[in-house]
């Protein structure tokens, strides 16, 4: 998009020759700047209002439990104690999990369409795969509560467990309920899968011709040319596209909050239930028992927004890397 | 709004017999036009508990047919239903827990009343498709399965109280409640008094540290992963075992009897702990494992919330009318929808409680 841009900018003429810049315009001019101005700086400031505001809801929590908030995996509105360990710990799981599964599938499905599929079926499966981020995630929610977690529980944990006799890997203890890490993180591949896949797309697509072409010249067969020249060109790009998917699955609240468990323990078994730091607040908030509970669910939202920002600077930082990479190779 | 002259004059009338008679409706005639004052076309609002929300709907639309005075009930759970009432924001809460004493002090509006307007019961609902006889559980031996301590169905406790039943070699599956409810206020009272070592364990709350388990949102919820998961066990009411068509366990009363969750037996269960009751009780009860023959265990009360002292008398009477038409002609309601009525021997007396919050002078 940039490389689009710039030039057209580039030859407008100077600022002091563009009519706009005449007197009796002025005024109309800066009213319009002035309010363009003031539209963008609300975003911002809206951000830094609900950071505040949480911050300083999840305070007296943060105070009363100190950085042991974060490590502690006591849940215990009865007697007022509060961690939120098993709730970071399960929001970083599933996403790595989800990550895990999703990546390798969207980054092929992305090479299929660019480098293989001929042009009927491109479209109709770019749409298809598109399609995946249109559905509302209480659908998906509802698709894992009625068949995913059923075949999980039926089909995916037995076999595990009996056929491969892996029951008493750590990975996989525990008796099988359904509801689960596993569970979460394959509903949320499902998710973040066409974000990951579209702009994996968009990348390989925006790899020079030429760079194809050099390793055809050089004797290189299709899977090499894609795996030595194209990849490795887009590389910083996937991986953006894999940190913004990232983003996605940390703030999944309700398929996640249907699939997971709800449960406040840190176990590494991927068949066990968990919790995660969005459907904690989405299911205690309503009907939170005192105001210290009131203020550790606030921290904890505290906590992931925490989280989705550094997430998302890693994102920004990662697409701006590839833009300037682009740029080089032009 | 065709009623608004109607309204007028038996707001007026109100006026005029509160003066005349002199007594005790002292402060009637300072409000004679408060009652059509009310904006968005309800005379009432109430907020809070969506467990008595089924039977709540319907006495709202059932009241206003025969009366004309229109309620406005919104179910935002037991917990939002004491701040609205603590903020004076609604007529009226409702809630499944009785407030606790500190809850009472913040409380804008002075002195709240409790009144019990249905009985409850919690089912311990399980799915085990190869056993066809109701199970029978008795409270030690649920707190164990909840404390993780009975981890197999053919544990041999479970087996010793269901001869002849051949139980399955599988894990028990615990599902609960994974957001605060009144459910889990009801159930975790029952479990604290039948067992000592869950009283000084989790404890009595709407939410819970929990044992073992996994956490679904809502009753529904709840008895959905039941009906799908072979193995599992949880607490659920009454109504959403029958719509789900689950299988409920039998409990073991302090009578040694064996008792099926029904209408009947929670209303026994209530009548038995009201028997107990000093004749100056606030309703801020407990009637889980009540003593009464027939009782079922796992009973509760779920209470209207409402002020002693209401600065709209017009309100006031209003609202007063309502709870006494609820005790009365609304209980006919409780059993189709699967709640239960309150025994005859509490209805004379919260009618008058409800008659007093119409009397109460402004503060």
């Amino acid at each position: 998009m940039s490389e689009d841009v710039a030039p057209r900018i580039a030859s407008r003429p100077t600022p002091a020759l563009v009519p706009a810049e005449i007197e009796g315009a002025s005024y109309g001019d800066r009213v319009y700047r002035w309010a363009t101005t003031g539209f963008a700086l609300v975003i911002p400031s809206l951000l830094l209002l609900i950071a505040w505001e949480v911050f300083r809801a999840g305070w007296p929590a943060l105070k009363t439990f100190g950085l042991g908030f974060f490590t502690s995996s006591a849940w215990d509105p009865v007697n007022g104690n509060f961690g939120a360990a098993p709730a970071v710990f399960g929001t970083i799981v599933s996403s790595i999990l989800a990550l895990i599964i999703a990546t390798p599938l969207a980054v092929g499905v992305a090479i299929f369409l660019s480098e293989f599929a001929p042009n009927w079926i491109r479209q109709p499966i770019a749409f298809f795969v598109d399609l995946l981020a249109a559905i509302p995630s209480v659908v998906y929610g509802l698709w894992g509560v009625l068949v995913l977690v059923p075949f999980i529980r039926a089909h995916v944990m037995p076999f595990v467990k009996d056929t491969l006799h892996l029951g008493d890997f750590p990975l996989f203890t525990g008796a099988a309920y359904g509801p689960s890490m596993f569970a979460a993180g394959c509903i949320l591949a499902i998710m973040i899968l066409p974000y990951i896949s579209a702009v994996t797309r968009e990348v390989l697509r925006a790899v020079p011709r030429s760079q194809r072409e050099a390793a055809l010249a050089l004797g290189a067969t299709r899977w090499e040319m894609i795996w030595d020249a194209v990849l490795p060109y887009a590389r910083s790009g996937i991986v953006g596209g894999v940190i913004l998917g990232l983003g996605r699955a940390i703030g999944e609240t309700m398929a996640v909050t249907m699939v997971i468990g709800n449960r406040h323990e840190l176990s590494a078994s991927l068949f066990q239930p968990g919790y995660t730091m969005a459907s904690l607040i989405a299911n205690e908030f309503a009907e939170a028992t005192n105001d210290l509970h009131i203020s550790a669910l606030m921290a904890v939202g505290a906590g992931l927004f925490l989280v989705t920002v550094i997430v998302n600077a890693i994102a920004r930082w990662l697409v701006w890397r590839t833009a300037r990479v682009g740029d080089g190779g032009t | 709004m065709r009623r608004t002259p109607v309204a007028i004059l038996a707001v007026a009338g109100l006026a005029m017999t509160a003066c005349s008679s002199g007594s005790d409706k002292k402060n009637d005639s300072s409000h004679s036009a408060a009652g059509v004052s009310t904006s968005g076309g309800a005379d009432l609002t109430g907020a809070g508990a969506t467990f008595p929300y089924p039977l709540y709907s319907r006495w709202v639309s059932e009241y206003a047919a025969a009366t004309g005075v229109k309620i406005n009930y919104q179910q935002i759970g037991s917990g939002g239903g004491i701040k609205q009432l603590q903020e004076q924001t609604v007529d009226f809460g409702a809630s499944d827990a009785p407030m606790s004493d500190s809850e009472m002090v913040k409380a804008k509006g002075g002195a709240v009343f409790h009144i019990p307007s249905v009985v409850g019961l919690v089912a311990i609902a399980y799915n085990l498709p190869q056993v066809t006889q109701p199970l029978k559980l008795s409270g030690p031996i649920v707190a164990d399965i909840f404390l993780g301590k009975i981890t197999k169905w053919n544990d041999s406790r479970i087996a010793a109280l269901n001869p002849g039943v051949t139980l399955p070699n599988s894990d028990i599956l615990v599902v609960h409640r994974s957001e605060g409810s009144g459910t889990t206020y009801v159930f975790s009272d029952y479990l604290s008094a039948v067992s000592p070592t869950w009283k000084a364990g989790p404890g009595k709350g709407k939410e819970l540290q929990w044992p073992v388990g996994l956490g679904e949102r809502g009753n529904d919820g709840v008895a959905g992963r039941i009906k799908q998961t072979p193995g599992a066990v949880g607490y659920v009411e009454m109504a959403f075992v029958k719509q789900n068509r689950l299988s409920s366990a039998l409990l073991q009363n302090p009578s040694g009897q064996f008792v099926a969750p029904s209408d009947e037996a929670a209303t026994a269960a209530a009548d038995a702990a009201i028997a107990k009751l000093p004749a100056n009780s606030d309703y801020r009860i407990s009637i889980v494992n009540s003593p009464g023959a027939g009782a079922y265990p796992i009973s509760s009360l779920t209470y209207l919330l409402v002020y002693q002292h209401m600065t709209d008398a017009a309100k006031a009477k209003k609202l007063s009318d309502f709870i006494k038409w609820a005790l009365t002609t609304g209980q006919k309601d409780a059993s189709s929808l699967d709640y239960a009525p309150l025994p005859p021997s509490m209805i004379a007396k919260l009618t008058a409680r409800a008659d007093s919050v119409a009397t109460g002078s402004a503060r």
